[in-house]
């Protein structure tokens, strides 16, 4: 099948600043992978180290998510267009190291202001 | 990399910052790709308009942020209809400095520009904007510039 991948802006400079890429393929597996063995540096975007697509990346079959029709099985046909859709994500901890950022909220003892000596 | 703030938007992005204190805040970034892109100086992108958006992630709201896929075509769409492009993605950082953090870095998209605004107290401070690397090993600091 004959299918257009569009590719969002963020996504563009590893796709040969393309915005849409035409691919043939029968699922939507398929076509991301057909899609990646066209342009590799996309594939640390899209998938984790686990070969899953990442949580962020939304993939759509026209106007469906395929998270509520077959996944990556979601079958193709002739004309239709996926819409690789970012959503965004973030927050100000996360892990262990970032809690070294975290602002004191009140003064530790030590660094207490000494009062002015007149 | 500069990242270019109209008064007006600098303003809004730290008043967006003390409202919605302590819950994180975020919205997108319309503007234009004033010079060359990429990782050298004289890649300057201006931002002259924002859209604030809901923080989908109601569980979590004081340390987590999300704008959802829907969210993202209107800012798209927003974008557009305006002859502007979605340059990024600000949101702020409640108590905490505008630095990302590991979190923040797993669930970056390359090329947006991210604004970081800490709120210490309901007050804002010190903003910062960020963009991933190639690779997504970290970011590099964009130097915004108000003007």
């Amino acid at each position: 099948m004959a299918v257009k991948v569009i590719i969002p802006t963020p996504l563009r400079p590893y796709a040969g600043k393309h915005d849409h890429v035409d691919v043939a393929a029968n699922t939507v597996g398929e076509a991301l992978s057909s899609l990646i063995a066209q342009h590799g540096d996309l594939r640390r975007h899209l998938y984790q180290d686990d070969g899953r697509l990442r949580s962020f990346v939304n993939v759509y079959v026209n106007d469906d998510d395929i998270r509520y029709l077959q996944k990556e099985a979601t079958p193709l046909k002739d004309g239709d267009t996926i819409s690789i859709v970012p959503s965004i994500a973030g927050g100000s901890t996360g892990n262990p190291a970032c809690a070294a950022f975290a602002l004191p909220r009140t003064a530790p003892p030590g660094l207490a202001v000494p009062p002015m000596e007149s | 990399m500069r990242l270019q703030l109209s008064p007006a938007v600098g303003e809004e992005i730290r008043a967006h910052g003390a409202r919605g204190y302590p819950h994180e805040v975020c919205g997108a970034l319309l503007g234009r790709q004033v010079a060359a892109d990429g990782n050298g100086d004289a890649a300057l992108r201006e931002v002259t308009a924002l859209l604030p958006l809901e923080n989908r992630r109601d569980d979590s709201p004081r340390n987590r942020f999300s704008v959802a896929p829907e969210d993202v075509l209107r800012a798209e769409r927003a974008a557009e209809a305006s002859s502007l492009e979605l340059l990024g993605w600000y949101h702020s950082h409640p108590d905490h400095p505008a630095r990302p953090s590991e979190f923040d870095r797993e669930h970056a998209w390359p090329w947006y520009s991210y604004v970081i605004l800490s709120v210490a107290e309901r007050e804002p401070g010190e903003m910062t904007s960020w963009r991933l690397a190639d690779d997504r090993s970290g970011y590099a600091a964009e130097r915004i510039e108000l003007g």
